[in-house]
This record gives C-alpha cells, structure tokens and sequence, in this order.
C-alpha cells in the first residue's frame, strides 16, 4: 500500500483506482451524486414555482408526524386519552398526518402534469407513487391503534377487505400487538426508506425541464440577464462560472 | 436553431429533459427552504390541533351493549349458540363455512390462509366463558351432554322466537322447547352486565391480551354497535372507513376505496370485498406504472396545465 499525498484546497479530487467492493461503492456513489449535485446551491431557472414546495412541505409534516409520533409511542397508548397533553400531541399527530397528505396529493397531481417521469426520470416517479401507497398502509394502522370507538369499528369494517383476499389472516386488524408492530416500525421504516430513496433520485436526475423546453430557449441559449452589478474584480473565473451565474 | 419536440416517454433521449441541465439557473438553498418548510407545517400543526384538536370517542364494551341494548345481547349470543351469526358462517380465516369465501370467477384467494384465527361462536363466545364463573350454570352441564343436533335445534328455535317476540324481549317469547338456550344466554347477559365477559372474552385466561378478534366479532353480530357507527356516518353505505367520528375529516385519501362500494356492479356484489380490493390494486399498479402506459401519459401534453407551473419559463423563452 503506498501512502498518498493530500491534495491541495482547490484541487480537484481525483478518486484513486478502486480494488475493493467498498471502493467501487464508494466510486459509483459518488459518480452517481457527488456532493455538489446532491447540496446544489442553485436551480435551473425553471425551478420557480409554488408547484415546487410542495414536496417540501410533504416532507417537513413527515418530519412532525415522526416526533409527535415518537413522543405518543414512548407514553404509551391509553395516555393520549387521560391526558390533556397527551391528547395534544395525539392532534398534532393527526393533523401533521392530515397535512402530510394534502401536500403529497398535490405534489403527485403536480408531477402527473408536469410529465414528471420524462428523460430517466420513471424510477422517481415509481418510489414517490410507493412512498404515496405505503403512507396509506402506514395512516391505516394509526387509525387502527386509536384504542377508541373508531378504531374499532373501522377494524370490523375492515377485516372483510383484508380476509376477502386472504391477507387478513396474517394482518389481523383486530390485533393491537401486531399493529404496533407495523405501525411504529416497519411502516414509518419503510415509508422513510422510501422517501429517502425518492429525495435522492430527484437529486440524481435533477429537476425535469419544461415539457416544452426547446433547444431554441432563451434560458438554454445562456443568454441569461447580467447581474445588475459587475462581478468582484479579484473573483476568479472558475468562481463565477461555477456559483450559480450562467452555465 | 430548430424547435425539437420533447418527448414525454420516460427513456433517456437527446431531448432537454435527458440531458443535464446546461441552460441558466438561480440561486435555491435547499436546507433553507427545509428549515422553512419544518418551521411553516410545525406552526399550522400546532395552530389546526389547538384550534380543532382531534376526537376521541370511548371504545364500547360488552358491558355496555349487554346493558343498552339486552334483547340486541340475548339475540345475538342465541345466534352463536345457533350457529347462524355472521361470524358462525363467516368462512377462512375464522371458520370452514362451506361456500362462504369470496370469490372472483375460480379464484379464492380468501381460503388461501385457510383457517388461521379460529373462532367457534357457541364455544368461544358462550360456553367457554360460563365455564369460568364460580358458579356456572347448572344448564350448562345439560348443552354439554346434548347432542349437535340438539344443541342447533334449541339455539335455532330460541333465535327464531325472540325475532318474533314484541321488541325481541326475552321475557315475551313465547313458550316452546329450548333446551337449556333461554338459560345460558340469560346468564351471559348478567356475566357481561357485570362486567366480567369483557376480560374473560379477550384474555382468554391469560394476564397479558393485546388481541380482540373474538371480542370484535361477538359485538359486530349483534346491531346495537353497527347502529353506534351508522349514527357516525361510519356505515359501509355512508363511505365507512374513510370517516372519522364527530366533524373531523377521516382517512379521505381512501376515497376511491370507499367510492367503489357505493356503486354498482360491486355495491351489490356477495363478493363486494374481493372485487374492490382487487380493483384498487389493478389501478394502484396503473399508477405506479403510469409512465409505461402510452395515451394515460400523454394526458399532461394534450391538457397543459403545465403552462400554469412553468408560465415564467414560458414568457421568457
């Protein structure tokens, strides 16, 4: 093994051939998303919509389902009913889990007629419709663990759905042990590898263009405005080429 | 230069969309807009949940039914004994009811599991139970020592006088031969007015229970807990599960679910469940595999809504 010379601040990091399968990993990650592709600090201008936050906004109630999700799960579950605070973060459970949707249906409709799929993009759109299916298995089991008259009689409802194509055998909704299994587990898992999965393809393949984006385009042409002020003198070259100005 | 038409096929092509993005582009702080978005959602989370909280309707237990609704109580453990409730005949995974799975054409996928979960009503939800008071009723030793069909005959003839009987009150049946039924069924009702069915339903016996098939389908046989949810809005014809109780909205994102079965043919198809549940499946695949499905993907370019999202790349072209 020779020992190798740390590169100088600038240099380009060339990644060294690669014998093992770490390495080759380690090499197709990176290839696949190095760190500036994966943090951007910049868009192509097209990038300028509300349609865009909305996927965002799916995220961040996730993020509020999960800690109001843990704080539920680790007092149990009948203190949401004898406790006032506990019946609070129960809401705020439900409502994060309400807005979660929300912002997840629009962001699907969105990227439907946005042709979001195109030029590479169909794995993107396949792990956002799953994350979208498995969130509904995952809200499932949370009505099925409210312990209340509602999560009663959507069990008895149903079961005839689940046993009418035999899973219900195995996903017995009248059983609270395996709910919780599944709910405070293997769904919110899944839902979040999923989800991780989906954020890291849209940053592989980037934002898709206009449906119409045409070679002939203004914003293709590099013809973007000039900063209203002139670049700072000492600013080398590559700085500017490579912090956000035309590309 | 020359206008090429993009494609809207998922493949790679030589399109823009294919390539990496060359064109002009403007500053977005990801992590910033995050921090935003948690902060935003957290503040409506907070503000929606004090301002509408969230429902909790209390559970109902067999003590309540036997006490709210006793002839409802009576009727329904005849009809366990009987043999003749929804879940005595419910089929896999519960029982072997001949005939009683939904099908789709030859398939059953509902016998697959066969009978995982067994629930034997008369035995489960009746006698198993007297069984374990301190004094059992003295009528019990006599279903015990009868014969199947005498068991069935008694049950099936006291169910049917108390469907007759004014308001199915017991003490109005008229007189006939049942056997010990009137007396078993009697001292269920006092077992779960007392409260002591409820624990025995669910443990079993055991200390620890987190399982409440048994006790679930006992209430779902009688109609005073159906009637509790139909005055809900909770009823499979009033868009079931898809409900919450009170005002708050449900699970609405089950709202194709829940439309299935408000029209025909599966509204009244014996095997509504089988059919829905597969339909959803076949059309949850339709989306999943959208992009692969030429005329479903071109919908975006012959309505384009699109123009709306990116208008400013559009004026600026």
């Amino acid at each position: 093994m020779t020992a190798q010379a740390t590169p100088g601040p600038g240099t380009p990091v060339e990644e060294p051939d690669a014998h093992t399968w770490t390495g080759r990993a380690r090499r197709w990650l990176l290839k696949k998303l190095p760190p500036d592709k994966l943090l951007p600090e910049d868009q192509p201008s097209y990038v300028a919509s509300w349609a865009y936050v909305f996927g965002m906004g799916a995220i961040a109630s996730l993020l509020w389902i999960v800690i109001s999700g843990i704080v539920l799960g680790l007092n149990g579950p009948q203190w949401y009913h004898v406790s006032s605070l506990g019946n609070f973060v129960n809401s705020t459970h439900l409502w994060s889990v309400e807005l979660f949707f929300i912002f997840m249906v629009v962001h699907l409709w969105l990227k439907f007629w946005m042709a979001a799929w195109r030029g590479g993009r169909v794995l993107t759109w396949i792990t956002g419709v799953i994350s979208f299916v498995v969130s509904i298995v995952a809200a499932f089991t949370g009505y099925l663990l409210q312990t209340n008259f509602d999560s009663q009689w959507i069990a008895f409802e149903a079961k005839d759905a689940l046993n009418a194509v035999g899973v219900g055998a195995w996903f017995n909704v009248a059983n609270v042990g395996q709910l919780f299994t599944w709910h405070i587990t293997l769904l919110p898992l899944a839902v979040g590898a999923v989800v991780i999965l989906h954020v890291l393809l849209v940053r592989v393949h980037g934002v898709v263009p206009p449906l119409e984006a045409a070679e002939s385009d203004a914003q293709l042409l590099h013809n973007r405005p000039e900063p209203a002020e002139p670049p700072e003198p000492t600013a080398p070259p590559e700085t500017a080429e490579s912090g956000g100005a035309v590309r | 230069m020359t206008r090429k038409t993009n494609s809207i096929s998922w493949r790679k092509t030589d399109d823009a969309a294919s390539r990496p993005w060359t064109g002009s582009v403007r500053e977005y702080d990801l992590i910033k807009e995050l921090i935003i978005g948690v902060v935003v959602v957290g503040l409506l989370v907070l503000g929606v949940s004090a301002l509408f909280g969230s429902p909790d309707e209390p559970s109902v237990s067999l003590k309540a039914w036997a006490t709210a609704a006793p002839a409802d109580f009576v009727g329904t453990a005849a009809k366990e004994l009987a043999g003749t409730s929804d879940s005595a005949g419910y089929g896999p995974p519960y029982n072997s009811t001949p005939g009683a799975s939904q099908t789709i054409g030859p398939v059953d996928l509902q016998s697959l599991s066969g009978v995982r979960l067994p629930v034997d009503t008369a035995n489960d939800f009746v006698i198993v139970p007297l069984a374990t008071l301190p004094s059992p009723p003295a009528d019990l030793a006599r279903w015990m020592a009868a014969t199947d069909q005498q068991r069935s005959g008694w049950a099936a003839a006291y169910s049917d006088a108390l469907a007759a009987a004014p308001d199915n009150d017991p003490a109005k049946v008229a007189d006939g031969d049942y056997g010990p039924v009137p007396a078993l069924t009697g001292a269920l009702l006092d077992m779960a007015r007392q409260g002591n069915l409820d624990g025995v339903l669910q443990n079993g016996g055991n200390f620890y229970n987190t399982d409440y098939t048994r006790s679930l389908l006992f209430l779902g046989d009688g109609s005073y807990f159906p009637g509790l949810a139909a005055s809900q809005h909770l009823s499979g014809d009033q868009w079931g599960v898809m409900n919450e109780t009170g005002d708050t909205p449900g699970q609405s994102w089950l709202w194709l679910f829940s439309l299935l079965y408000q029209v025909e043919p599966f509204k009244s198809a014996p095997n509504a469940d089988a059919l829905v549940v597969v339909t959803m499946f076949v059309l949850t695949a339709l989306l999943t595999l959208l992009p692969f499905i030429p005329g479903l993907r071109s919908l975006p370019r012959w309505i384009p809504l699109h123009r709306l999202v990116w208008k400013d790349y559009y004026r600026n072209r």
